[in-house]
This record gives structure tokens, C-alpha cells and sequence, in this order.
């Protein structure tokens, strides 16, 4: 189980489980457990990072990315 | 039929087109304000509909009913009739992006736990199409037990399906809890009820659902709770829930959310679940966009363009300004009678009117361009592109265009910050943002640059009066960043705000948007900030044309008065036949209050190499910075037109202090007073429109001491340490 974090490269993956303080407003945005979760891209200087999630575009953080935990598929 | 007036609330996520809604249902009859203590926009409409006028609010746009910003918490607070601004809507009009759909229906959700009647507008139905999502309205009124219209707001003509489904609706509330919580889940809600929001709150009825769950999951809330006389029963209430949830192998955080995503996949029925997530138009633009290296040259190219174009089209449009009011105040002052009355309304009242006025070309065009960017929504890829950078300095990625717009003029700068949705990045970026070189700085630098800087040039072919011109733009950046980044941590207390950001689908914008946001940008700033500068405007004339004195010599008080007004209404008028020193303008202007204020003040701006002649100047320069110019034209009574900086130059490096003998200004007075400017905030347009913006007197004050302190500061020491080199 990794971080999206920690992973940058664009890839497909699903999402595992959600963690941290913001947990409730990232799961309101659609980011549920069970859910696949591409990785898009990152932006110039590594963050934010572009996910697709539930068929739209969203971006994250450093430190909402690391509340997201994720399995590679 | 008959029916009654009614309050109706639009509801929905930003980016789906609910401004276009409320703009086709209202047409021209809009009040666009803030709501009372917040800097959030309140928007009301009227819609006549079979002969009756009903209201409608424009909500703030929002993800969520478990409010986590100020918007949210209008929106939550509106719908729920607690809001004590708003009327308590009888309609709530949600519409949802339907190339969007689950997110969307979230918030669909909620408000239909709020158990009032509702109409789902299903959005963008055409865009749904091309991406190949079959977004059913059949099947979604079927799901939600209420009328769902379909909808292209592109297409003009469908608003008509709206306003039908408006006067049809027999306002029978939706039904709460339909997503069908869990039974624990559902326990829990009744507990929450009867031992907390029915004994110790007066929270309207309908809004207990929400309220129940939202003191069940958000991890926030007993902070918010702290200061009321019942806490202790509310935290015990609240913990005993939470308990019940993990005891049943539930998170209390997550099963909300779950339950309510879970019933909306239903709509979905047999479909695929990937579908809508094929390559789009929007995957290939952001490709390129959005790309590491390709997207910030794209960004640099768009805002090179975009300032361009302000500069070249708003120059003719505020030349033209000016010259209007010129006209308009030499008519004024034919008509008038002369004397104090006429003085007024022409260089106070008509000067400080066009003061407001010639900033609107910029406003416009600026608006034009931010709307276009956000309209077609790459105003949020800028804003991702930037925010690695920004967000290190302790801004956000879309404090990135207000900031650029700040090199033309901080107004509209200041007014483009409202696309920051974080309070706490929006305040930083519009306190550092008149450290940018503005237009209005120009006129001085030029004339400074040009008298004292020595037209030299190094290694060959670099101009050192280029490059001091360059250093100082450059100097203004600089200074940006260093305050961001020691406001970054001097408001390092408050909650950090999570970035979570959407980048909304490549569309076509509503030209009729995009203009009418031109419009009321223009008119806001017009009736807004202009109240603020045309009074600032009058107390300066003041200042600067009373006591009412004339020069030795000149006995006869009646000519002067109509020499005046013929050199203000015929510039081309003849040479001044007085002393040829020293005019009757420039006479009043010394002995006036603003005058006596500038010897005043000379041994407080001696340190930084000012005399008082520049001291007047920094007083009226207050009005607007290039007004710094004009007051020196007038202080070395340059009365023909054809002189203006050309001339003043020569009197200003040729003027000798009459005691020693050496020259007023040196290069080193030009290089302080040059700092000064670059750093100081001498503009009242600029104060009037952070007032305007953080709804309070104390950000414009806490700008103005901030920023006239670093100005001081930097002159003294470049000043004093230049003179300890042996500069001076």
C-alpha cells in the first residue's frame, strides 16, 4: 500500500483507504475507497498533482495527496 | 396559474454554469452586492414568471453542505433559513454538471435531506454527450423522486424548459434520507436529535439531518461548539455517537460519504464504470498546458498577449477619459461663476471624478481577459501550473494573474483576487500587490531617470538608465516576495486551507457572461472605490489651494483669478506675463496647507534626501502617483505645454540651494526618491479598493503603514549610506 504521495508517475491505480485531518472533504470530492484513481501528471517543481478520479480532474497537494493511500493495478 | 411569491435558491459545484442559469432567468434585473462582515458576493435576481416576481439568490458555489469555508457556510446557512441576511428559500434550484454527474449529485443529496421542494437542473448535457456519458434524466428522476430538467446552457432557448418546470411544481418537499443510511447510521441521527439538537439549539427543523451528521463526522467541530453554554452536553453527545459507530465496525468519518456515493451509483445501473473516462479534447489541450516544461511558456506567452492587449487597447480609451473630463472641467469652470465654488467642482469634484473613471478601460479589459481564462477554465491549469512556485513564497497558484495585473494597476489586481478561494492566500496576494511596478510609477521614474541618471552605457551597449528602470521592476518583485513569504508565516496560526482544486472541462465561454462580468466589475469599482477617492480627491484640493493667498505684488486679486482659468481652459494660452520665476500657481500652491505641511515635513524626509518641494509632491501624490509630476510642474511654474518633463528636468537639475549653492538633487536623491516610490503605497484608488475588498478599514491601514514604513526606511538607508560612500 503506498502514499499518492509517493507515486508520481502516471499510472492507474485504486484507492485502498484515506487518512489525516481533510479526510471527510476529500471523500466529499468523490475520492472513496474501492474507487479506481489515475495519476494524470505532476505540475512544473513536482506538486500539485493532477488526478482523475470518477471521470473528472482534480488536484492535489503534497499534503493532501499523502492522506490518499492507493494499490497499483 | 396562481401562485405566490417565491424565494428561490440556486444551488450547485463551481463550474456548472450556474452563473449562466441565474443570468438567462434574471436577464438585466440583478443586484449584485457582499453580504454584511464577508467579502463573499451576493447575487439576487428577480424572475417574472406568469406575471409574478419571484427572487432569485445566486448561492455561493460549493461541493458540500458540511460547510468547511464562508461561502459554504452562506450557502449551508441560506438554504437552511438561518442565514439572518437572506429570506428562507421555498424553491432550491440545484444544478449539476452532467458530465460530472456523481460528484454532483452529492451535494443533490444534501440539499434534499434539507426536505425542501427542489428541481435537479441536469448541465452541460451537451459536453456529457461528447465525452460519452450517458447522463439519463429519466433515470436520475426516478433515483431522486424529483423534476430533473435537462439543459444546455449554451443553447439560449432551453432556459424555457426551466422556467416551465418552475411554474409546474406543486412544491412538495424531496424526500430526506433517501440515500438510506444504515440503520446504526440512522439510529445515531435520532440520537444526535433528541439529545442535542432539539434541547440546546434553535436550529431550524429542517436542518437536522444535516446538522446530526455533520456533528457526527467532521473532526472540526467541537472546535466550533467550544464557546456554547451547553458544550459538555454536545461533547458527550457527540462522543457517545462516535463510540455506537466504531463499536458496529463503522467510521464514523467515512460512512456518510460511503452510503450517500453508494446511492448515487445507482443511477449508473448496468452501465460501465469507466465510462466517461475516455480521451477528450481536454486531455489533449491539457497535454500541452499542463506539460512540466510547455506549460509555463504557454502561461508566459497568454500573459504576455493579455497585457499587450490591455495596454494597447485601454491607452486610446483613457486618453480619451482624459481628455473628456479636461473639456468637461474647462466647460464647467466657463459656466461657473469663479471662485471657491468653481475651484471645487473643477479640480476637486470633475479632477477626482476622472481620478475613478480612467482606471475603467484597464478594469474592463483585465476582466475581459480573467473571464475568458475562467470561463473556458484554464484559468485553473494557470493556477496548477504556478502553485509549486507560489505556493512555496506562501501564495497560491492563482495569485499568479492578479499579481501580473498589478504591473498595470493595482485596482483591478486587487479586484481579480476574488478567483482565490483560501482568505488567507487571497489577503496575502492583495498586500503585496502594489509592490509591482504600476503605470502610474512610470511618469516618475521617467522623469527621474531621465535628469539624473547619467546616460551612460556599460560594456558598451547596456543603457544604465535601462537597467536602473529594469532593476526597479525587478526590485518591486523581489519585494513581493519577500513580504509574501514573511506574511506566510506571521499568519502561519491559521488553519492551513487544503488544496483541492478542480480542473473543470475545456469549454467555449458565454460571451453574454463575459461581458456582463466586464460590466459589473466596471460598476462595482465606479460605485464603490469611487465614493472613497472623489472625497479623498476634494480634501486634497483642499489642502492644496486654501489658505487663499496671493503674491506680493499682485494687488489685483481679480486678474489672477481669470488667468487661471484661462491657462485651464486654453492650454495653448500665452506665456505667463507675471514673474517669470514663480506664477500665482505656484505661489498658492507653496503657501497653502499642503505647502506648509511639505516644510513641515522636510526635517522628517531630509534623512532621505527630500527637500520640501518633493515633499509636496509626496503629498499630493497621494491622489495618484503620476500626479507627483504635475505638482513639480507646478511648484517650478512650467506653465507651456510643450515643456512638461523636458523642461522640468532642466529646472530640476539646475535648482541650487540658495545657501550653498549645490545642486538640490543629486543621483542619489533620484535613486532614493525612486525607492520610495517603488516601495511606498501612495494611492488612494488602490486603499479605496482594499477597503472595498476586505470589507474593513484595517487591511488598507495596516497596507499604508507597512508599506510607507519600508518605502521610508529603504531611502534612508540607501540615501545616508550613499552619502557615507562619498555619494551624494
Amino acid at each position: 500500500m503506498l502514499r499518492l504521495s509517493e507515486l508520481k508517475q502516471p499510472q492507474k491505480t485504486r484507492i485502498t483507504r484515506i487518512d489525516g485531518p481533510e479526510m471527510i472533504r476529500l471523500m466529499e470530492m468523490g475520492i472513496t475507497p474501492g474507487l479506481p484513481l489515475e495519476i494524470v501528471r505532476t505540475a512544473p517543481l513536482g506538486y500539485p498533482i493532477e488526478i482523475k478520479i470518477r471521470g473528472y480532474l482534480l488536484s492535489l497537494r503534497e499534503a493532501e495527496a499523502s492522506c490518499v493511500f492507493l494499490e497499483q493495478v | 396559474m396562481d401562485r405566490n411569491q417565491l424565494t428561490i435558491a440556486l444551488v450547485g459545484n463551481p463550474n456548472t454554469g450556474k452563473t449562466t442559469v441565474f443570468n438567462s432567468l434574471t436577464g438585466l434585473k440583478q443586484k449584485i452586492g457582499n453580504y454584511p462582515g464577508v467579502t463573499v458576493e451576493r447575487k439576487t435576481g428577480v424572475l417574472q414568471l406568469d406575471g409574478v416576481r419571484h427572487t432569485i439568490i445566486d448561492l455561493p458555489g460549493t461541493y458540500s453542505l458540511n460547510p468547511k469555508s464562508i461561502d459554504e457556510r452562506i450557502a449551508y446557512e441560506t438554504l437552511i433559513g438561518k442565514y439572518e441576511y437572506e429570506a428562507t428559500p421555498n424553491l432550491a434550484i440545484v444544478i449539476v454538471d452532467a458530465s460530472n454527474l456523481e460528484r454532483n449529485l452529492y451535494l443533490v443529496t444534501q440539499v434534499m435531506d434539507l426536505g425542501i421542494p427542489m428541481i435537479v437542473v441536469l448541465n452541460m448535457m451537451d459536453v456529457a454527450e461528447e465525452r460519452g456519458i450517458n447522463a439519463d434524466p429519466e433515470r436520475i428522476q426516478n433515483l431522486l423522486h424529483v423534476p430533473v430538467v435537462p439543459m444546455a446552457a449554451k443553447r439560449e432557448k432551453e432556459i424555457v424548459k426551466l422556467r416551465e418546470a418552475i411554474s409546474r411544481h406543486d412544491l412538495t418537499p424531496a424526500t430526506p434520507l433517501l440515500w438510506s443510511p444504515s440503520d446504526r447510521l440512522q439510529q445515531i441521527i435520532t440520537h444526535i436529535k433528541d439529545e442535542w439538537l432539539k434541547p440546546h439549539t434553535h436550529l431550524p427543523k429542517n436542518s437536522w439531518n444535516v446538522e446530526a451528521l455533520r456533528l457526527l463526522s467532521n473532526t472540526h467541530i467541537l472546535d466550533e461548539l467550544k464557546n456554547d453554554p451547553a458544550f459538555d452536553s454536545a461533547k458527550k453527545v457527540v462522543e457517545k455517537a462516535r463510540k455506537q459507530m466504531e463499536e458496529s465496525g463503522d467510521n464514523w468519518m467515512a460512512a456518510e460519504v460511503m452510503a450517500r456515493y453508494n446511492f448515487i451509483a445507482g443511477y449508473r445501473g448496468d452501465q460501465d464504470e469507466s465510462s466517461g473516462l475516455k480521451s477528450t479534447l481536454t486531455d489533449k489541450i491539457d497535454s500541452i498546458v499542463t506539460h512540466k516544461i510547455l506549460g509555463p511558456i504557454v502561461f508566459v506567452l497568454i500573459l504576455l498577449v493579455m497585457f499587450e492587449s490591455i495596454f494597447t487597447w485601454a491607452t486610446p480609451f483613457m486618453d480619451l477619459i482624459d481628455l473628456g473630463f479636461i473639456q468637461l472641467g474647462s466647460v464647467a469652470s466657463h459656466l461657473l461663476p469663479a471662485g471657491i465654488l468653481n475651484d471645487l467642482i473643477v479640480q476637486g469634484v470633475i479632477a477626482g471624478l476622472g481620478g475613478v473613471v480612467v482606471f475603467l478601460p484597464q478594469i474592463m479589459f483585465l476582466f475581459f481577459f480573467i473571464s475568458v481564462l475562467e470561463g473556458t477554465g484554464y484559468m485553473a491549469r494557470a493556477a496548477f501550473v504556478m502553485d509549486g512556485f507560489m505556493s512555496r513564497i506562501g501564495l497560491h497558484g492563482r495569485s499568479v494573474v492578479p499579481l501580473i495585473s498589478g504591473f498595470a494597476c493595482a485596482v483591478p489586481g486587487i479586484m481579480a483576487t476574488r478567483t482565490i478561494e483560501s482568505w488567507r492566500d487571497r489577503l496575502i496576494t492583495i498586500m503585496v500587490l502594489p509592490f509591482m511596478s504600476c503605470s502610474a510609477r512610470l511618469p516618475v521614474y521617467a522623469l527621474m531617470i531621465s535628469a539624473f541618471i547619467p546616460r551612460t552605457f556599460i560594456l558598451g551597449f547596456i543603457s544604465l538608465q535601462g537597467l536602473v528602470f529594469f532593476g526597479l521592476y525587478l526590485f518591486g518583485i523581489v519585494t513581493a516576495i519577500i513580504a509574501a513569504f514573511v506574511m506566510k508565516h506571521l499568519f502561519s496560526n491559521e488553519r492551513p486551507t487544503p488544496f483541492i482544486m478542480e480542473l473543470p472541462s475545456y469549454k467555449m465561454p458565454r460571451w453574454s457572461s463575459v461581458f456582463r462580468n466586464m460590466v459589473d466589475r466596471g460598476w462595482i469599482f465606479v460605485t464603490e472605490a469611487g465614493k472613497v477617492i472623489v472625497a479623498i480627491s476634494i480634501i486634497l484640493w483642499f489642502l492644496a489651494s486654501f489658505p487663499k493667498v496671493h503674491k506680493p505684488g499682485d494687488n489685483a486679486a481679480g486678474i489672477n483669478l481669470e488667468h487661471t482659468s484661462q491657462v485651464l481652459s486654453q492650454p495653448q494660452g500665452k506665456k505667463d506675463s507675471f514673474d517669470p520665476t514663480e506664477s500665482q500657481a505656484a505661489y498658492q500652491l507653496t503657501h497653502s496647507y499642503a505647502g506648509m505641511f511639505g516644510h513641515f515635513m522636510e526635517p522628517a524626509i531630509k534623512p532621505l534626501g527630500f527637500d520640501w518641494k518633493l515633499g509636496i509632491g509626496l503629498i499630493s501624490s497621494f491622489a495618484a502617483r503620476e500626479v507627483m509630476v504635475g505638482t513639480l510642474n507646478t511648484i517650478y511654474s512650467i506653465q507651456d505645454e510643450n515643456g512638461s518633463i523636458a523642461t522640468l528636468k532642466q529646472k530640476m537639475i539646475a535648482d541650487r540651494d540658495p545657501r550653498t549653492g549645490r545642486p538640490v538633487y543629486s543621483m542619489l536623491t533620484a535613486i532614493s526618491l525612486m525607492l520610495f516610490f517603488a516601495l511606498a503605497c501612495q494611492c488612494m484608488s488602490t486603499l479605496a479598493t482594499v477597503r472595498r475588498e476586505t470589507n474593513s478599514w484595517k487591511w488598507p491601514a495596516v497596507m499604508f503603514l507597512y508599506m510607507t514604513s519600508l518605502a521610508y526606511l529603504a531611502s534612508l538607508l540607501v540615501y545616508q549610506g550613499g552619502l557615507m560612500l562619498g555619494l551624494g
